[in-house]
């Protein structure tokens, strides 16, 4: 009773590079890179709101480039590289996140991870960016507490430590 | 043991020996939600659970006629297929102000979304094609979407008569209705030289919390069941499963994992007595897991029509103001009835107004049960009355602040009159004046700019009852139990802060357990913004509770007289000077261990008569300014300030206040400038799921935002504290229509405030106008 007798697809094997660790999965062709991560790999920190590719909740980086995962397949990232929270906090708390809590942005929470992938990802490609680019860049991660204006300066003030340690 | 029936009263600042209550101590389970190790519902796992989806038809209104289950009972992996006839008859009704939802569709499908048919499969997938798989016959019926529909003499009737017999109102589409009033409208409305009479509109807006939600239930050894619910309000939940079902209290255990967000919407039962039975049906653990297409269907805001007429003397004091409001509340009542009478209680504003008179109803449609949702009922009506003031403001020649300088109350001064008045429990003008000054009301507006300023007030809860136990363990740590659901507001934080301070224990040393009926006490429920002041109170009062049994066995413990001793935050006093309470407890405890445990409770009684069960225990009170630049050729808005500045009696964690506050203003800048829920004519609900409903974003945050805080120390919560949670967002709309209509001329009096409308505002202007 498996799901290829409901959807006759088949099943994929995908071999990538999850948080610096080569892993393994057999996933049905048609199961998202989220889903894949979720039910598959039991990485629970990335969240799933829209599942359409509208929220950034599922954000993490593949390839080094920003990705909703609920818009990829897991089959795609055969062969990549690819980087969720847990893999990003495998140290412990990162500037970044430590300037989330300072800058009060932590609310429900459940929008967060996404969007420290997202803020994460664009101090790593612009790291001086401005307040309007910080906006743009994160304005396809949704937060219904709406800690927007927190996230910025949190944003901001960690951009500032990751100068001042260069 | 602390007088458990204190009244609630302003305790006043506690100047001095305040270490951490005050300061910006960081979110308690803040970690686990930067690195993604906090646990929503949907990241708990259950060894075998099943998992269940549910058929729907995509119309709004219609009959069932017959339903085919064999399709689905011969899909791969099905465990059941359940309808209305599998259920006990008559299928169970249940609701918190009404009995009126039932268990599961029966009959009859009241709004697009709800559950006709549900499937109880081995996986996620196999639920779902199954769910796909049943045949619902039906006849679609003429359903009403509107409110001029509703109230149509051959109106359609949402609800059967059958549904509620003994109500006068049950051939109509009216749920309930209320009137307010004070001095006599009629009779001399007609001599103030400015009247001014418009219809305004609020729309149906859905909470789309990041996390959509769902259901866990298992069925325990006992006949018992436990359900996994993140919801606000735990201990009705574990009510209403017990009623529903019949189930003693103590076998139906509530496990509420934290809220991934919840602003109102997650506060009542809507499936969890369906997924109950399935649960106890299957004797297997059932989960649903909510797609946010599926929380769209399951909450709203109701939306409202206003029509009013205000009058006002020639220097701009209010005269009278009369009001006609209308709540779309969708197709069971939930909450709704209240959320019409609170709403249009404080409907007039915080206004010294001599003659007023508000008639109101919750209209039933077939759309979705309106519930909860942060503002409750203030956010529409407050609409139209600011509206109302600023159009006043216009005709006389003054300006958003200086009318609202005119008719504001002082502190201690009704707003409310006749037989159940109101009064100011705050010194709300020093709001108004600092939004004002934030905003740089006296600079010149920039060219091409519009100001405006607006106040917003809510009453907060009318009744209440928290309860707390704290623990102080030998090593000097320390636990409370506390049942509010801290779905973002921070409530934990606020427990620990006041643990700190209270019996001096590190903030680092202190666990707070919440989210589980089996060992938490009871709680009524997490709305209203009532939890800091309420189980502040339970949990200060179980504080002081520890102090003084520290102070009996210390004294016991030493041969001390009691008569020598006293306590104080974090102390003992005793002759020969103050020792930490961590010192004394265990001096107190001594070989044998133990700890300390202490218990309090904070009880609101109600007022007979009261239209609302009782006077509120605070109000919130919020004054908001924005300014805004309009593109004349395409009606966009660009908002380059936006001030909100709450009455806030005493700030517990600024950071935390600063976070609430700026969430509720940019929310309120959703039904403000871009969100509503649409419905085509057959019922259904067009822009159903992120791609199509809009809410704010990053870029939609004010170019400047500043939100700010007056402390007077005049609230009735630990420190003196208020409520401050929906603050920031009941005046939003005011002030964004208000600077709209600086910007160009006209105002606009439908939300959302969207680009077309204002387009469409400008050009039906500029035609009016000689050329
Ligand atoms: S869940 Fe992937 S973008 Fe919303
Ligand atoms: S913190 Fe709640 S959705 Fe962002």
């Amino acid at each position: 009773m498996t799901e290829s007798s409901l959807h006759p697809t088949s099943e994929v094997a995908v071999a990538l590079e999850l948080n610096g660790n080569l892993v393994h999965a057999t996933v049905p062709a048609h199961r998202t890179l989220l889903d894949m991560l979720r039910d598959d790999l039991g990485l629970l920190g990335t969240k799933r709101c829209c599942a359409e590719g509208e929220c950034g909740a599922c954000s993490v980086l593949l390839d080094g480039e920003l990705v909703n995962s609920c818009l990829v397949l897991g089959a795609e990232a055969n062969g990549g590289v690819l980087l969720t929270i847990e893999g990003l906090s495998m140290d412990g708390v990162t500037d970044l996140q430590a300037e989330f809590l300072a800058a009060g942005a932590v609310q429900c929470g459940v929008c967060i991870p996404g969007q420290v992938m997202a803020a994460e990802q664009l101090l790593r490609t612009n790291p001086d960016a401005s307040r309007d680019e910080i906006r743009d860049a994160m304005s396809g991660n949704l937060c219904r507490c709406a800690s927007y204006q927190r996230i910025v300066q949190a944003i901001q003030a960690a951009a500032v430590g990751r100068r001042s340690d260069a | 043991m602390p007088d458990e029936n204190q009244k609630l009263s302003s305790s006043g600042p506690n100047a001095g020996t305040h270490r951490v209550v005050g300061q910006p101590v960081h979110r308690y389970g803040g970690v686990d939600r930067v690195t993604g190790a906090q646990r929503y519902l949907s990241d708990i796992t259950f060894a075998n659970a099943a998992h269940v989806a549910f058929a729907t038809i995509p119309v709004g209104c219609a009959a069932i006629d017959a339903i085919d289950t064999s399709p689905a009972w011969a899909m791969p992996g099905v465990i059941a297929v359940v309808h209305a006839d599998d259920l006990p008859q008559p299928v169970a009704r249940f609701g918190v102000s009404h009995k009126d939802r039932p268990v599961i569709a029966t009959k009859m499908v009241n709004y697009h979304g709800e559950p006709v048919v549900a499937v109880v499969a081995e996986t996620e997938d196999e639920a779902h094609a199954a769910a796909n798989a049943a045949v619902i016959h039906y006849t679609e019926l003429p359903g009403v979407y509107g409110l001029d529909a509703a109230l149509a003499g051959d109106a359609h009737l949402v609800q059967d008569p059958s549904v509620r017999p003994r109500d006068d109102l049950n051939s109509t589409n009216v749920l309930e209705q209320v009137e307010y009033a004070w001095g006599d409208v009629d009779s001399d409305g007609i001599s103030s030289p400015t009247i001014i009479e418009d219809t305004y509109t609020f729309p149906m807006v859905t909470h789309f919390p990041i996390e959509p939600g769902g259901i866990v239930a298992a069925p325990t050894d006992d006949g018992g069941i436990e359900i996994y619910s993140p919801v606000q309000h735990p201990y009705l939940l574990q009510r209403t499963i017990a009623d529903v079902w019949s189930i003693p209290l103590s076998r139906v255990r509530v496990i509420a994992p934290d809220p991934g967000g919840g602003f109102g919407g997650k506060q009542t039962p809507r499936y969890e007595p369906l997924i109950a039975f399935l649960a106890l049906k299957t004797g297997r653990t059932c989960r649903l897991v909510l797609s946010l297409e599926e929380a769209f269907q399951l909450m709203r805001r109701s939306g409202c029509r206003i029509h009013a007429r205000t009058g006002f003397s020639e220097s701009g004091e209010l005269a009278f103001h009369e009001m006609q409001v209308d709540f779309v509340v969708g197709a069971y009542a939930d909450v709704a009835p209240r959320v019409m009478t609170k709403g249009s209680y404080v409907g007039a504003g915080p206004y010294r107004i001599p003659r007023v008179s508000i008639n109101a109803r919750a209209v039933l449609t077939n759309t979705v049960p309106s519930c909860a949702f942060r503002g409750f009922g203030a956010p529409q009506v407050g609409w139209a009355t600011e509206s109302q003031l600023d159009a006043g403001a216009r005709a006389l020649g003054l300006d958003s602040l200086e009318i609202r300088r005119r008719n504001l109350v002082e502190h201690d001064e009704a707003f409310i009159r006749g037989d159940y008045e109101a009064r100011s429990d705050g010194r709300w003008h020093e709001s108004l004046e600092k939004a004002a000054e934030l905003i740089g009301w006296h600079e010149p507006t920039p060219s091409g700019r519009g100001r405006g300023i607006a106040v917003g007030i809510k009453p907060g809860a009318t009744t209440g009852l928290s309860q707390s136990l704290v623990r102080l363990l030998y090593d000097g740590s320390a636990m409370a139990y506390a049942g509010t659901s801290d779905m973002g507001q921070g409530a934990r934080t606020l427990w620990k802060q006041i643990l700190a301070d209270e019996l001096g224990v590190d903030l680092d040393l202190i666990t707070i357990i919440s989210g589980d009926t089996n060992s938490v006490p009871f709680d009524l429920q997490t709305s209203a913004s009532r939890s800091t002041v309420f189980m502040g109170n339970a949990v200060l009062a179980a504080c002081e509770d520890i102090r003084d049994r520290v102070l009996k066995l210390y004294a016991e413990a030493t041969g001390t007289a009691q008569s020598e001793l006293a306590h104080s935050p974090g102390q003992l006093v005793t002759p020969s000077g103050a020792i930490a309470l961590v010192e004394a407890a265990q001096t107190a405890l001594g070989g044998l261990r133990g700890e300390f445990v202490g218990q309090g409770t904070c009880r609101l009684w109600g007022e007979k008569g009261h239209p609302l069960g009782g006077d509120a225990a605070f109000y919130e009170f919020n004054a908001t300014a924005i300014e805004v630049e309009v593109d004349h050729a395409t009606g966009e808005i660009l908002l380059t300030k936006h001030v909100t500045v709450g009455d806030v009696g005493t700030e517990i964690n600024p950071l935390q206040v600063v976070s609430q506050d700026e969430g509720a203003a940019i929310m309120g800048l959703g039904h403000s400038l871009m969100e509503q829920m649409l419905f085509d004519d057959n019922g259904q609900i067009v822009n159903l799921g992120a791609i199509d409903y809009r809410i704010p974003t990053f870029n939609d945050v004010a170019l400047d935002m500043q939100t700010a805080s007056i402390e007077n120390n005049d609230g009735p919560g630990p420190y003196g504290c208020k409520g401050i949670s929906e603050g920031a967002l009941l005046c939003t709309a005011g002030a964004v229509g208000a600077a709209v209509a600086d910007a160009v001329g006209t105002p606009v009096r439908e939300l959302p405030i969207t680009a077309e409308r204002v387009w469409r505002t400008i050009r039906d202007a500029n035609r009016d106008s000689p050329v």
